[in-house]
């Protein structure tokens, strides 16, 4: 077996017994990036140097006997929105693209308590807007399986690197979809935790009340890793939570799950929906008890979603003024010049589109009809949940409701690049966990399985898809 | 269909400096989202109240003490575009 072919679990074993150095794992993937990355185009920055003498210093410290945790020196790459002291955080954005992190975020501290190797910073959509990776003001990410196709987003990046063997794991954000859907169309696992049981302390912030950060892994095992080591409460952020941990110990002819009928209508792909109850169906075989169940409000949490996020994200936004940090448009005769060419000039079209949406939402006159309703919708697509999850353990459907797209495919629409999100979005509006997990391939595009816990019962989803993982590598 | 004039008021309050061009082509794909999202006006939601924030959490307070900031100020200052004697600096507000 390789070394890029390794899982987390795996490669742990063999540093700890010695059979390779974290030095020559750290080469493997390094070598990786430079034979592959030209392609694909997963990593914005690689930190040869940086990885290659953390690696160095992790060999010597098991030499001298020390004791290593599963994560010490594994390779993982981390999107370029949360930061790492003295490396550079674009965003993938013409605004941050000097941008030097003066600190680490709290996720990427817990992983460096844990002496990770950080190989470098993956490519998204600038700020996390999008469905495609295409927003990159550096260029769009392709899906390894195949390359004239997106490897969805917007963890594009994260996604495709651990699909091609560019890192052992990766870490995303997930705001609509963005950790789920680019594990489903790279074929590979992302969590989506609760709100607020990871620290979003240096994440660079688009939709605060939505966004989290997650694993993304090579298997479901990897993924409940990675999660254990980043969740937690943090002080620096007042919005997290210590994990409630809930024992997950369940027999599988106990489980009930749900499935959404509003799932499975008009825009489906046909053989994704064939794949997905083909994992249902498994899961009815291996004695759980599958039930219809509705969530009648599941059809206006996207256009809902649609007016929340870009006005959490044109607030969020503001800050980048070219006064402080980041491209700056000095000339003009006063601030406002400042500000308008700044803006103007540093942000791509999607990320104006944002702004524009969410200001005009929240603007006087339009705050009541748009915004507002908007947030006593998201009230009714929560008590939707709140009922269906009285009766099940988790539910069932699919992550995407299209195959991984053709470059260029809807990038000239921004609607149709919206709808896209139609499975995910409702679960961050409701802040719920939610594991995306290969369940097949159509052709050689992958398919993912979502699967969609009660709050704080990450444990719980991840013993559900390892028990389908099981019957899958099998 | 949200008018030329609209997405001028807009782009000032957010104080994006856009093009006639880009006005004439964010009016129309404006034009078309919020096409899309009158579909919440289906949705009765007279007797509902507002969710902000998914997950229930208390308020989280500490002692009113400054603390000692982890990154030296001076780290930050140089971050800005224009600086003076250890101060940001910007252009002026006031008196065109």
């Amino acid at each position: 077996m390789k070394l890029t072919d390794l899982t987390i679990s795996q490669a742990h074993e063999g540093l700890k017994k010695k059979e390779f150095s974290a030095l020559e794992l750290c080469r493997a993937y390094l070598d990786k990036i430079k034979e592959k990355n030209r392609e694909i185009f997963a990593f914005l920055t690689v930190n040869e140097e940086l990885a290659l003498s953390q690696a160095k210093k992790i060999d010597n410290s098991i030499s001298g006997g020390k004791k290593i945790s599963v994560l010490t020196g594994i390779p993982v790459a981390i999107k370029d929105n949360m930061l790492v002291e003295g490396v550079k955080c674009t965003a993938a954005s013409k605004m941050l693209e000097h941008f030097i992190d003066p600190y680490d975020a709290t996720v990427v501290k817990k992983l460096k308590d844990e002496d990770c190797v950080i190989l470098g910073k993956t490519n998204l959509d600038e700020f996390a807007m999008g469905s495609s990776t295409e927003n990159s003001a550096f260029g769009p990410t392709r899906n390894p399986h195949d390359l004239t196709r997106v490897p969805g987003g917007t963890s594009g990046g994260s996604a495709a690197a651990v699909a091609a063997d560019m890192a052992v794991y990766a870490l995303g954000s997930d705001t609509g979809g963005s950790v789920r859907q680019p594990a489903s169309f790279c074929g590979v696992v992302g969590l989506k935790p609760t709100y607020g049981a990871v620290s979003r302390y240096g994440l660079i912030a688009f939709a605060s009340s939505l966004d989290q950060i997650g694993p993304i892994t090579k298997t479901v095992e990897d993924c409940k890793t990675v999660f254990d080591a980043i969740s937690g409460k943090d002080e620096l952020d007042s919005t997290s939570v210590e994990s409630k941990i809930r024992n997950s110990k369940f027999e599988i002819r106990n489980l009930k799950l749900g499935v959404p009928k509003e799932y499975f209508v008009k825009g489906l792909d046909p053989e994704i929906e064939k794949l997905v109850k083909a994992a249902i169906k498994k899961y009815e075989e291996m004695g759980a008890k599958i039930e219809e169940v509705s969530l009648p409000h599941a059809e206006y949490a996207l256009p809902a979603y649609y007016i929340i996020n870009p006005s959490e994200a044109s607030a969020n936004l503001a800050r980048y003024d070219g006064i402080k940090y980041g491209f700056s448009v000095q000339e003009g005769k006063d601030l406002m010049d400042v500000y308008l060419k700044t803006k103007g000039e540093g942000f791509g079209e999607e990320v104006r589109r944002r702004i524009m949406l969410g200001t005009y939402s929240l603007s006087a006159g339009y705050y009541e009809a748009y915004y507002l309703r908007a947030q006593k919708v998201r009230t009714l697509v929560k008590n939707d949940f709140d009922k269906v999850f009285e009766k099940v353990d988790a539910l069932l459907g699919p992550v995407s409701p299209v195959l991984p797209f053709k470059i260029g495919e809807r990038i000239a629409d921004p609607l149709s690049m919206y709808l896209v999100d139609v499975y995910t979005v409702s679960i961050n509006l409701v802040g719920l966990p939610a594991l995306s997990l290969p369940c097949g391939k159509v052709g050689k595009l992958p398919v993912g399985l979502q699967i969609i816990g009660k709050p704080f019962e990450e444990n719980k989803i991840l013993d559900i898809g390892k028990t389908f993982e099981e019957t899958w590598t099998s | 269909m949200i008018s030329k004039e609209e997405v001028k008021h807009i782009a000032k309050l957010a104080r994006l400096g856009l093009s006639e061009k880009e006005i004439e082509k964010m009016r129309e794909e404006l034009s078309k989202i919020l096409d899309y999202i009158e579909k919440l006006k289906e949705v009765d939601v007279s007797k509902v109240e507002p969710t902000s924030h998914s997950i229930k959490v208390e308020n989280v307070m500490r002692a009113d003490e400054s603390l000692k900031s982890k990154v030296q100020n001076s780290k930050l200052v140089e971050m800005a575009p224009d600086t003076k004697d250890g101060f940001v600096k910007v252009k002026s507000i006031l008196g065109r």
